[in-house]
């Protein structure tokens, strides 16, 4: 390599570039409605995999979110939200932080992986939150971001709470006797 | 947006009601999701478009995209959609496949589908492994990735596809990241707005067969320099990195392959004729 580098999720603009209560608004918004995406992709790709318990759980992640969502746009009525390409949101990452992480999926994942995929994923939101609050141009941004974060820290302890109904699986549980592809 | 409105065409719209047999985890899906969202950005009609493939894990995407498809023979992925560029010249043409497919059973096809410089965009979904049968190396493979197919490594130097598309006449040449679906969506959007032939690599994880992949989103990085129409300055740029320097590489300025009819058409049976036995 001859030319300087820079880890690419690394130059993605965070939070503390975004300038305006629409702008937030607008990654608000499309926070939940990637999480709602991604939720569905893992609830169709446990359903292929014959895990039904994942599949009704990450479709009610996904409910879950989408309700989000459609709060977010009732709290936007009567504002024009910038229309954004997926590229000029200011994640600071890849990807919208609640987003579940797809690559670490696994056909035999327990609920216990599935929620604690949800807890990282609403940790991240919390985060993005917090670092907007922390960093926002004025005052009426301030407040929602703090109010966005009071939420995400609402999600963080749901989510905890569900988790205890499930305890940790056993160091073995992605072992399978009869697995769908043998790495020879 | 206002509040209250969608976007008129939305990613999930191009979604078909097939759902992937990929691994979870498969890098695939980011892929599946940025093509998705290229194709509603640009705003074409499911009936605008054909996905072409051939055979292996990320050539099953045409029946993940709600547009015209299929499914093709291994290796023989270009080859089907040049033929039906050329013959329905108004339809938005895109290949795709996986290292295997493209660059090794049918890497003359790649060739010289380059220096054709028809007006495809092909999307190579690069796990450097042939998934779909168990995990063998592909000509993407690094030399010494030891598995109980290939013990010690292969010793093979790997294929340098980028390289060896601009070196053959593709007019747009970028590698992107499945795990950075925003940026590749939008790289996709260019490569097939840009006239002529695009390739675009997506580096795609095998999590399966190639779990050491997974590290691949650490060492990606943007290209610290803008797309050049200097295929020399692009070769050299290529030739130089360390494969994992993401964005549009090369975007040239290379004549596309005029379609329409060129020359006298002859009558069929007139040609017929001349080779009567």
């Amino acid at each position: 390599m001859t030319e300087e580098t820079v880890p690419a999720r690394a130059s993605v603009p965070g939070p503390e570039s975004i300038e305006s209560v629409e702008e937030l608004l607008a990654h608000a918004y499309m926070i939940e409605v990637d999480a709602t995406e991604r939720y569905l992709m893992l609830a169709d790709q446990m359903d292929v995999h014959n895990n039904p318990e994942l599949t009704g759980l990450f479709r009610k992640l996904a409910s879950h979110e989408e309700h989000h969502a459609q709060e977010i746009l009732e709290q936007a009525r009567g504002m024009t939200l910038p229309q954004l390409k997926p590229s000029e949101y200011k994640w600071g990452d890849f990807e919208g932080p609640e987003a579940a992480v797809l690559d670490e999926a696994h056909y035999l994942m327990t609920p216990w992986h599935a929620l604690q995929m949800a807890l990282a994923a609403e940790k991240r939101a919390f985060a993005f939150f917090d670092r907007l609050a922390d960093t926002a141009g004025d005052d009426e941004m301030r407040k929602w971001a703090k109010e966005f974060r009071e939420e995400e820290a609402e999600h963080v302890r749901l989510v905890e709470d569900l988790l205890k109904r499930y305890p940790e699986p056993p160091e073995d549980w992605d072992e399978d006797p009869d697995p769908p592809v043998y790495p020879e | 947006m206002t509040a209250q409105t969608a976007p008129v065409v939305k990613a999930s719209d191009y979604k078909s009601d097939i759902k992937p047999v990929w691994c979870p985890g498969c890098g695939d899906y980011h892929v599946l999701l940025s093509l998705t969202r290229a194709l509603a950005q640009l705003g074409l009609r499911s009936e605008e478009v054909a996905v072409i493939s051939g055979i292996g894990c990320s050539s099953r995407i045409p029946a993940y995209v709600n547009c015209y498809g299929f499914h093709g023979v291994h290796g023989r992925s270009l080859p089907l959609g040049t033929g039906l560029k050329v013959a329905r010249p108004d339809l938005t043409v895109i290949v795709a496949g996986g290292d295997g497919d493209g660059f090794s059973i049918g890497g003359n096809h790649f060739l010289h589908a380059c220096r054709r410089n028809i007006d495809v965009t092909y999307i190579v979904m690069d796990n450097r492994v042939y998934g779909m049968t168990k995990g063998q190396p592909s000509p993407t493979t690094e030399p010494d990735w030891d598995s109980a197919l290939s013990p010690g490594g292969t010793g093979l130097s790997p294929f340098h596809p980028l390289v060896i598309a601009l070196a053959s006449g593709a007019n747009f040449v970028a590698r992107a990241f499945s795990g950075d679906p925003a940026r590749t969506g939008e790289m996709l959007v260019e490569a097939i707005r840009h006239p002529g032939f695009s390739f675009v690599q997506i580096l795609s994880p095998c999590v399966t067969f190639r779990p050491d992949e997974r590290a691949w989103k650490e060492l990606v990085h943007p290209a610290p320099v803008e797309p050049t129409d200097d295929p020399a300055r692009a070769a050299r740029r290529i030739m130089t990195d360390d494969g994992f320097n993401i964005g549009i590489l090369y975007r040239g300025n290379r004549t596309p392959y005029p379609l329409g009819k060129r020359g006298p058409q002859k009558d069929p049976e007139e040609l017929g004729e001349m080779f009567a036995i």
